[in-house]
Parts: structure tokens; sequence; C-alpha cells
């Protein structure tokens, strides 16, 4: 089934311009905060009315200035899990999750709920209050709410980000698990680049209020269309660049350079950290030389800023990442080390 | 002895109670998240009884009630008898409570975070339910106070009731004005009776306030335990 978000939204200063259309299951919003992901899902959810367009899940028209439409949020049926989950405090577990579910008989509320308990991991907390619950129980409870009512399309507002960093891993896991059987769209808020890249098959950017890009997650951190998109995507490497004689020239870095897919207009040019590799020897397509300036540390992990030979400022330049083990056997080579920048990994941007 | 200053002011602050109690919430209910310049003007409206001398109120009230004005009069076509009367005492004691339970409610209600009526709203509650099954529950203690504050003073109020009720004894005699007039008469025996009752009174609703909040803030320590 389509999902439609084709809207105009204002609030205050700041103004909204969404366009998302899709068919895929979860779609990653992913930008900074006060780019307008979360207005983005308060106007799918009927909270916030926008000046114009068209919100539609298949022929389904929730939003619609043209034709007149504007279901009250309680009429949508959108899952909507919040930020800080916005649970019931005085609502035990089977309280807060059969709350969208009082039209429903207590017999059919039961039939419905308990597998959906069971399947959250909640079977034995009914009776409990939220207050009672852990961070990542809590998620689970608001999460059973929101599938309670059986949506179509199921928002998450940063579900991971209220929870402590070492459960993170794990509640990921188990959302992962959720959202694979869950059937309709769900839209994925978040900062955090690759929890969205973990969760989600399409990604959309959100830059102060605009749609920067969208498209399948691997399209997008392989071939970003802008060099913003790339910056926001967390590619390390970029350098304003011009195309000259089927290379393309990176200004910043004082290098040419040969590229798997390039275009004549390209206005910057950009590798990320962790496909920069280093060569054994000089020569070689894209090889340069350089020197390391200095190293920082991950558990994993180890970035290195490189300077180039032949740039034309000093400092660094290039930002690679490699494993820990590759740095035990780089790290006593002598000077000048030789920087492999793949053909295939380069890619251009036209703005 | 007649008691019936006793029974007056009871009559006449539990019934101002309980009519400012569901105006009160209602309307701060009603105002809560609603941003404008008119809500401010209105606000200024609802919280007037509060700066002004009560006996402004009472006299405002008289012109508004009274046979005088348009409206008194075609209450008085209704057959109703809204001044100097009992129901004159509760409009009095009602007026200049409003306020009170007003501020109190609405601030109680505020402090409901908004996402827990947004979330409930995207499961499909109207603004009913949502009113009363989210916000007032979880409002409760602040209601709880604003009620006591509310009969407190109703319990003394003293001006308002004098101009818009009179001094009737047995109708509209409360606590208050029976104090004054033993006062007034010398009978200082029976101001000091009635004053120690009205200590009483006044000791005993906080004193329920106090039992109240201590079996909730149990209620609460048992839960956080039990985890």
């Amino acid at each position: 089934m389509e999902f439609h978000a084709e809207f105009a939204a204002q609030r205050g200063q700041f103004a909204l311009e969404m366009r998302l259309r899709t068919s895929g299951a979860r779609v990653g919003i992913l930008g900074e905060s006060g780019a307008g992901k979360s207005m983005t899902l308060r106007a799918v959810a009927g909270l916030l009315k926008p000046a114009s367009g068209r919100i539609a899940m298949g022929g389904r028209a929730l939003f619609d200035s043209s034709g007149g439409v504007n279901l009250p949020a309680r009429e949508r049926q959108v899952g909507y899990v919040f930020q800080q989950y916005a649970l019931f405090p005085h609502r035990t577990v089977a309280q807060n999750a059969a709350f969208g579910l009082a039209h429903l008989t207590a017999t059919e509320r039961d039939a419905r709920l308990r597998p959906l308990l069971k399947r959250m991991h909640l079977d034995g907390m009914e009776g409990r209050y939220p207050g009672q619950l852990s961070g990542g129980q809590q998620q689970r409870v608001a999460l059973a709410r929101a599938l309670a009512i059986e949506p179509q399309i199921l928002l998450l507002d940063e579900p991971l980000s209220a929870l402590d960093f070492h459960v993170r891993a794990l509640v990921e896991k188990e959302l992962l698990d959720t959202l694979a059987a869950f059937r309709g769209v769900t839209l994925y808020v978040s900062h955090n680049l690759e929890e969205v890249y973990r969760l989600c098959d399409e990604i959309l950017v959100l830059a102060r209020g605009r749609v920067l890009a969208f498209g399948a997650k691997d399209e997008i951190f392989l071939h970003p269309p802008t060099a913003e998109v790339a910056r926001l995507t967390a590619c390390k490497n970029i350098s304003r660049a011009r195309a000259l004689d089927g290379m393309v020239e990176a200004l910043d870095w004082g290098l040419r350079l040969r590229l798997g897919r390039t275009d004549a207009r390209a206005q910057f040019v950009g590798i990320r950290a962790n496909h920069v590799t280093f060569a054994d020897a000089p020569g070689g397509e894209n090889v340069f030389p350089c020197s390391v300036v200095e190293s920082t540390e991950t558990p994993f992990r180890r970035t290195v800023y490189l300077r180039l030979d032949d740039a034309p400022d000093s400092g660094w330049h290039l930002q690679a990442e490699v494993w820990k083990d590759r740095w035990e056997e780089l790290k006593n080579r002598p000077a000048p080390w030789h920087v492999r920048l793949d053909p295939s990994r380069l890619f251009v941007t036209l703005a | 002895m007649d008691l019936s200053p006793i029974r007056l002011s009871l009559e006449v602050s539990v019934a101002a109670t309980a009519v400012v109690t569901l105006l009160g919430t209602l309307v701060a209910g009603w105002r809560v998240r609603r941003r404008g310049v008119i809500f401010e003007l209105l606000d200024g409206v609802f919280l007037l009884p509060l700066v002004l001398p009560p006996t402004v109120v009472g006299f405002l009230l008289l012109l508004m009630l009274g046979r005088a004005s348009p409206i008194g009069e075609f209450i008085y076509q209704l057959g109703l008898r809204l001044v100097f009367s009992w129901n004159a005492a509760v409009i009095a004691a009602a007026v200049t409570t409003f306020p009170l339970m007003y501020m109190t409610a609405r601030a109680a209600l505020e402090q409901v975070d908004a996402s827990l009526a947004e979330a409930a709203r995207t499961l499909g509650a109207g603004e009913g339910r949502i009113f009363r099954e989210i916000l007032l529950p979880l409002a409760w203690p602040g209601l709880a106070a604003g009620m006591v504050l509310t009969f407190a003073r109703a319990l003394g109020d003293f001006g308002a009731t004098l101009i818009l009720a009179g001094n009737i004894p047995g109708r509209t005699q409360t606590l208050p004005l029976a104090i004054f007039f033993a006062v007034e008469a010398g009978d200082t025996q029976e101001a000091v009776r009635w004053s120690l009752v009205t200590v009483a009174i006044s000791l005993a609703a906080l004193g329920a306030l106090n039992l109240w909040t201590r079996h909730r803030t149990g209620l609460a320590m048992r839960v956080v335990q039990q985890d």
C-alpha cells in the first residue's frame, strides 16, 4: 500500500515542506534537532494541521486540503510512540495497552492483548505501573499500546533516545523484530545515523524543514545527492571539486581523482572515512602520499587524520577509519604512507 | 441556643464548594493550553473577585441580581428569590471563591504532561474521555487542595454575603455574620463561641487534606518499595 505525505506546515517562524511517497516498509527520517522531524510525525498523526497538501494511506485520505479532509487524530488509526513514551502513570501496563480498545468487549480486548503482550515480553507485568518498569519495558508498553489499535501507520519518535546506553542495543534488536513483523508503513524519526541505517529500508534526510534526500538507504549512503546530505549522513571527507579531462580535481586536497561514476557538472567529491584504505607502495590508481597528523581510538576502530603531501594548505585533509588489527599492521610503517581512494567508493555531487 | 449559624455556614460552604469545584474545574479544563489575548483578558475577569474587596463584589452582585436590573427583574419574573436568601449566600460565597478554585485547578491541569492527552487522542479517545480518564485523575491532588481552600474561604466570607444575602437569622446569618453582630451587640461570649466553632471547622478541613495527602504519599511509597 502506498503512503503519501506531501504537505506544507507552519509553526511560528518555522516552515516544513514535506514530500514523501513510499510503498516501502520502514522509512527513517534523519535530521538534526529542529529539522522538522517530530513536526512531520505530528502532522501525520493529526496533532498538527498542515496549511496545505495531502496525507493518505492507500486510498484513504487522512488530510487533504483540496478535498477539505482533516480527520481528527482519534479517527486516524495511527500508532504513535512518543519520545518519552507518554505512558499513563496512573494506569497499569494492561490498562495502558488496552486504552485504545475501549470500543471492544472485554473478551475481544483480552483476545487481542494477550498475544500482543506475550510477543512484547510483557506477560506477567500486566498489573505493574509505568513507574515500576525499566526504560526498555516502558518502551515495549508504549509500542504494544500503539500496535494494539492495529494501525496501518506506525510513528516512532526517537524511541531509543530515552534509554541508557547499555540497554539500547538489546532494545534495538527487539524493536527490529517488532518492526519486521509489522504490516504497514513505519516512520522512524532519529538523529542517530547508524540506528536509522540498521532499522530502516529507506531514508529521508531533513534539514531546516526541507527534504534534502529520499531513497533506498544504500543509495543515500553511497551516492548522496548533495554535499550537505553527505555531511548529514556522516561523510567525513568532502572537497570542492571540478571535472577535468574525464577526471575530477579535488580542490581542497590538491588531487586528481579517477572515479567509477562521475559527472561533468561535479561540484564536490567525497569518500566515507571507512572507505579510505592504504596501499603498501606508491603508484597505482588514486594512490597518494600522505602522513599521519594524529589519531584517536574507539573500542574497535581507530580514526586516523591524514595530511596529503600535495594539498594546498596544512592541517589535516582526510579522515580514515581502520579496524584495530589493521592499525597494528600500519602503525610502525615509515613515512610517507600511501592513501588509496577507491574509484568505486568516491562519489561526486552537483551541489 | 440557636445553632443555625453553624448549620447555615456548613450548608452554604458545602454548596458553594460543590458549585465552584464543578465550574472552576470545567472552566480551567477549557482554558488550559489555549493562548491568546482574549483568554488573558478572560482570566482577568475570572480573577477579579479575588482582588476586589468582598463588599464590592457583593454590591456589584446586588446591582446585577436585584430587581432594579433587567437580569434581576427577569429572575424575579421566573419566581426565583436570589437576593437576601439562602441562594444569595451561596452565590456570594461561590463568586468570591471561584478564582481560588479556578487558579488551583488550572495549575493542576497544566502540570499534566501534554503528550499524555496527545497519546490518548491518537488512541481514539475523545476530549471528554481524556478529561475524565487522564486529566482529572492526574490533577486530582491539586484539585483536592483547591477544594479545601475554596471551602475555607467560603466559610469565612463576610462582606459579599452581608451585602447580597443580608443578615437574616436562621436564613442567611452565617458564622462570620453572627460573630460580627454579636460583637456589635456587646455579646463577647457568643462571639467567642462562634469564633471557636469556626476555628474548629477550618482546622478539620485542613486536617482532612493533610491526612488525605499523607495517605496518597503512603500509597506512592508502597508502590516504589514493591519495585
